[in-house]
């Protein structure tokens, strides 16, 4: 902890976004207590109003609060994200380092099945699944995850490779170390920086990824207050009222954006030497 | 000469061997899928064609549609089926799978043609200036601006222009395909996540090719600065390049999906997201076979490439 803050002034754009990120994760939690109204309250003779003292960014097309919504719907982003996150990181670099660690025919088997899921363009197979096991938030992170955990389990195997043969490796197996001991103490932490920084980086593409879906209809199911679905309502009002789609891409932008340069100053600072 | 031209033919024969597992697997996935969808094909494609589905006349489809016969026989049927080219019948339109799939597809390489286009044009030229103009105020603008433009999402930058374009300035048509004037739109929403993830590698590629030895020799032996960019770093940064373009025909076709939705293009792309919501699932495995393939093809002509650019690389090892 006493090293904390002096990091914390060297890493000056690292800090600032990670206050920002925290923000956002505190709205999420205290949405209740922050939002003005329900955001699951239908009212149709309020629908469709401009700014109000009781609406401070008016109603959408049922009536309901639109800031209140937005305010929830931080949670949902957020919430589904990381989730996907860690199912993608923790499955992907499993795989990865079974493969890389056992080598021979189960690395053999791993990888020819994660070429067919790299033969895969991505976006097109998520659709298709999320579109076959039927529209909800928990297939959309399923069809995700199904996509996605390849690039983790590619780096992984890589990394677990070069890492199995060092000299510290062979030391700790002479010293009678046991196989999962090896993998968690001595593999696992040497090979994790790289996959935090994948992983923070990744945290915008799969939000993107989570709320393109959802507007496409695949994912959030009416009432729940989702920024990529109440933008795909907004978007039958837009000669009217602009601002139904206008907030809620708002919101997944900064979000994705506050995210991305979080991710960017994690890897400077774990990953310094190299330009980006 | 002819020794490579030998060589070459036996690698593309090599690399067309290895798509058959991979093909072998995407089928199998994608099979897979209807199988683990809720819902009764058989009942579904009643319903779609209108008729009320009473458990007799179910019962009589299912037995037609050979629903009751173990998987992997079914998976071996409809593998067999698209050997031929035949991936069922639409329960929507009532007419072969392929049929639709390639009256819908000109629509989308279309709009994916442009867009790449656009995307390369953007990418390449702001890559160079912000890798030239390093640490810069050109360089920092160019470096924010594909930070935002990685950050938006698709479909509300699309909305957004078409909001200012069609619905406030009136300039251009708010959707559909009335004259050459409506791919600009989805064109532009396509293009410009993707052109900002590549400014930045490109970006990334030209500067590291900047500190390599041979432009320092370059430099030394007094060419200019322009001719050592033209003639040997952009020829170099080409390979990264023609490897993102392989890959981004996938991040193309899925994103084509999302914009044929908005601007109501009438490509694959809308087609499959109809279909979804239809339940027309032979119609979806049709869409996903088919964009698979389309995707592995110009990869596979991607790494042909490869060798082209730089006769270095060995075409054993890019397999």
């Amino acid at each position: 902890m006493g090293e904390f803050i002096p990091f914390l002034r060297k890493n000056k754009s690292f800090a600032f976004f990670s206050i920002l990120a925290l923000i956002l994760v505190l709205i999420s939690v205290c949405a209740p207590y922050l939002a003005p109204n329900d955001p699951l309250k239908t009212n149709l003779a309020q629908a469709l109003q401009g700014r109000s003292a009781e609406f401070p960014l008016g109603t959408d097309q049922l009536g309901r609060c639109l800031l209140s919504r937005l305010l929830y719907g931080t949670g949902t982003s957020l919430k589904m994200t990381f989730l996907l996150v860690t199912i993608v990181v923790v499955i992907g670099t499993a795989i990865g380092t079974a493969a890389g660690y056992m080598g021979r025919r189960v690395d053999t088997l791993i990888m020819r099945i994660s070429d067919v899921f790299l033969a895969f363009p991505g976006l097109v197979f998520a659709i298709a699944i999320a579109g076959m096991l039927g529209a909800s938030l928990m297939n959309v992170i399923i069809a995700l995850a199904a996509v996605s955990w390849t690039k983790y389990t590619r780096v992984s195997r890589s990394l677990v490779m070069a890492t199995k043969e060092k000299e510290y490796i062979l030391a700790a197996k002479m010293g009678g170390a046991k196989q999962y001991q090896v993998i968690l103490k001595y593999i696992l932490p040497n090979i994790s920086p790289a996959l935090i920084v994948m992983a923070a980086m990744d945290i915008g593409v799969m939000m993107l990824e989570i709320s393109a879906l959802s507007f496409l209809g695949l994912g959030a199911q009416p009432p729940t207050p989702e920024w990529g679905y109440m933008l795909s309502e907004g978007r039958n009002y837009m000669q009217t009222e602009p601002w139904l789609m206008i907030y809620p891409g708002m919101a997944i932008f900064t979000t994705v954006m506050i995210f991305n340069l979080l991710g960017d100053g994690l890897r400077d600072i774990l990953d310094p030497n190299k330009e980006y | 000469m002819r020794g490579a031209r030998n060589k070459l033919r036996k690698y593309i024969m090599k690399r067309l061997l290895q798509l058959i597992p991979v093909l072998l697997g995407i089928t199998f996935l994608t099979f897979t899928l209807t199988y683990l969808s809720p819902g009764d094909p058989a009942e579904l494609m009643l319903t779609a064609t209108g008729v009320t589905p009473t458990p007799q006349l179910v019962e009589q489809v299912r037995e037609g549609m050979g629903l009751n016969k173990p998987f992997l026989t079914r998976y071996g049927e409809w593998l067999t089926g698209i050997i031929q080219g035949d991936f069922g019948v639409s329960y929507k339109y009532g007419r072969p799978v392929s049929e639709v799939i390639i009256a819908r597809l000109p629509a989308t390489l279309k709009l994916a043609g442009t867009s790449l286009v656009l995307m390369m044009i953007v990418a390449l030229s702001l890559g160079i200036i912000s890798a030239l103009y390093r640490n810069k105020g050109i360089d920092y603008l160019i470096r924010i601006l594909s930070f935002v433009g990685i950050s938006m999402p698709s479909f509300w930058l699309g909305l957004l222009l078409m909001y200012l374009f069609s619905v406030k300035l009136k300039i251009l048509p708010i959707m559909g395909t009335s004259d050459w004037t409506s791919i600009l739109l989805p064109t532009v929403t396509l293009a410009m996540g993707m052109a900002s993830k590549y400014t930045r590698q490109l970006r990334v590629a030209i500067l590291e090719e900047i500190g390599q030895d041979y432009v320092i020799g370059a430099k030394a032996r007094g060419l200019s600065g322009r001719s050592i960019l033209l003639k040997h770093i952009l020829q170099k940064s080409l390979i990264p390049i023609v490897t993102l373009l392989g890959l981004s025909v996938g991040s193309l076709l899925g994103g084509a999906a999302i914009v044929e939705t908005i601007f109501v293009w009438p490509g694959v792309g809308q087609m499959a997201v109809e279909a979804i919501f239809s339940r027309d699932y032979p119609l979806i495995q049709g869409y996903v076979v088919w964009m698979a393939v389309i995707y592995v093809l110009v990869n596979m002509v991607v790494d042909i490439s490869y060798h082209r650019l730089d006769p270095r690389i060995h075409l054993e090892k890019g397999g």
